[in-house]
């Protein structure tokens, strides 16, 4: 009953979010803020990530190729395969939950608990347009972070596998380019435009709503941490059949 | 002039306000007292809006609250200020930019217009070399200055005030009350103050309305008070022996 009542509570403040806007000249220096802490601030750890996952899958790939038969090149396609479908939209996206998501949820309902927001309503502001929105779209630059990630998980695995000794340079380009079909890459965004606004709103949600006092607002970071994975995961399911079957 | 009519509010089936009936009036510091849990602050939120009421009616000037949808009540709000407890500044910005913001978002003022304003309420609060400061780097009264400022920047018809004098040592909170009796009168703006200062009810409490487990136990001035033979009053108000004496003496005087 109660997950019911939040899944209505989430879809009434997204309703709220895109009525009354705030205007521009205000708007404009929010997103541009929030560009920078939401995404901007997350490309380093994106990156180390990345890099290092990327190295990890062509490692153990080419450790699994024991028969003798099967191409080295089967390491550059196997990691390019991994990273742009799975690991760069999905993984990276649960990580995201973790840092950008408590970000959110914290300072939202710390904003919550010191009446911040009640001030702006008692201003006569639109509260959920001018916490959220700015939020939502400065998560349109989430691809952005993805298409890095992407980038740097394939390169890992290709410093991996010459460094390593696993197969050559020439293998795992050959590799990368095996029966590479684009249309993976068009699903890989389609489901990290998804991620994106879950990304954006739930924590937000979570942050907005919060009831108590300094102690509530460390448990309901780790209350969105897990909603938003467990959300990101099931929508990930779900496009997935609607996408690749 | 704010006039409230039979407001009733529960939380999950617990009666927190039962049958309030008062008025607040124009020009004058009205102030709502009472124990904590005695329904103070989910009073001053339901006249706020900020709670939903079960029943009851309040009205502003001649606008009835129930009547108004959202949008309605934001214009309205644009009329209110209020100084929250634990005055609810913005962290990220600078004293200025927490007092200029209530004109970003609601006004058509160029950048110059909106700095002059602030200033000009800066000055009225006595707010001296903290414009550029964050909140964090001022004392808690100056805090309550600038919240005070914010509150009043847009020249509201009702200002409310919840607690304005917690955490604040005695003389700080003699300047604070003083402020807002001085700016109430400046203005002709309603007040409604919250808070469990004796201090305050003593010294600005033109109108003072006592709740007791969530009803109206009494309502009066702060000389009133002094004549009482309302014993829920008194017990409250008389709770130290200096005050029993300060009665005593004005009694006798009187």
């Amino acid at each position: 009953m109660v997950i019911i009542q939040n899944i209505g509570s989430y879809f009434l403040m997204l309703s709220k979010v895109f009525t009354r806007f705030s205007r521009w000249s205000v708007m404009k220096d929010l997103i541009i803020r929030e560009v920078d802490s939401l995404i901007i601030r997350s490309v380093g750890i994106v990156s180390f990530i990345s890099f290092f996952v990327g190295g990890v899958v062509a490692i153990q790939t080419a450790l699994n190729l024991t028969n003798p038969l099967l191409p080295k090149n089967l390491i550059g396609f196997a990691t390019r395969q991994s990273i742009i479908l799975e690991f760069a939209p999905t993984f990276i996206s649960v990580i995201m939950a973790g840092k950008v998501g408590s970000y959110i949820t914290s300072s939202l309902g710390t904003m919550k608990v010191t009446e911040q927001i009640d001030a702006l309503k008692v201003m006569g502001i639109n509260t959920y347009n001018y916490l959220i929105f700015p939020k939502v779209i400065a998560m349109l630059f989430y691809p952005f972070i993805i298409t890095i990630s992407m980038f740097l998980g394939i390169f890992g695995g290709y410093m991996a596998s010459i460094y390593g000794g696993f197969c050559t340079s020439s293998e795992f380009v050959e590799g990368i380019q095996l029966e590479f079909i684009p249309y993976h890459v068009s699903y890989a965004f389609v489901k990290t435009s998804f991620f994106a606004f879950i990304l954006a709103t739930v924590p937000s949600y979570h942050g907005y709503f919060l009831k108590g006092g300094a102690l509530d607002v460390g448990k309901a970071s780790t209350t969105s941490f897990v909603w938003t994975s467990v959300i990101i995961i099931i929508t990930n399911y779900i496009i997935t059949q609607l996408l690749l079957t | 002039m704010i006039t409230i009519e039979k407001l009733c509010k529960s939380f999950e089936g617990v009666d927190v306000l039962a049958d309030i009936s008062t008025q607040f009036d124009q020009g004058k510091t009205n102030l709502i007292i009472g124990q904590s849990g005695s329904g103070k602050t989910v009073l001053l939120k339901c006249i706020l809006g900020l709670f939903e009421k079960d029943s009851g009616k309040i009205y502003f000037g001649d606008q009835s609250l129930q009547n108004m949808d959202e949008k309605e009540r934001s214009i309205l709000r644009q009329e209110m200020g209020m100084v929250f407890q634990g005055s609810a500044l913005f962290d990220s910005m600078t004293v200025e930019e927490n007092i200029m913001f209530p004109m970003r978002m609601l006004t058509q003022k160029s950048f110059e217009e909106m700095r002059s304003r602030a200033n000009e309420v800066i000055q009225r609060v006595n707010l001296i070399n903290a414009n550029k400061k964050l909140p964090s780097e001022i004392s808690g009264g100056m805090q309550k200055r600038v919240a005070i400022a914010r509150a009043i920047v847009m020249n509201p018809k009702y200002l409310f005030c919840d607690e304005p004098n917690s955490g604040l040592d005695p003389k700080t909170s003699t300047l604070i009350d003083n402020l807002i009796q001085e700016i109430t009168k400046e203005f002709q703006i309603t007040t409604v103050i919250n808070t469990h200062d004796m201090n305050s009810v003593m010294e600005i409490g033109e109108k003072v309305v006592f709740l007791e487990n969530g009803r109206k136990g009494w309502e009066g001035s702060n000389k009133e008070v002094f004549y009482t033979e309302n014993e829920s009053v008194a017990n409250f108000i008389y709770s130290s022996n200096l005050f029993k004496k300060v009665r005593e003496v004005y009694q006798k005087k009187n």
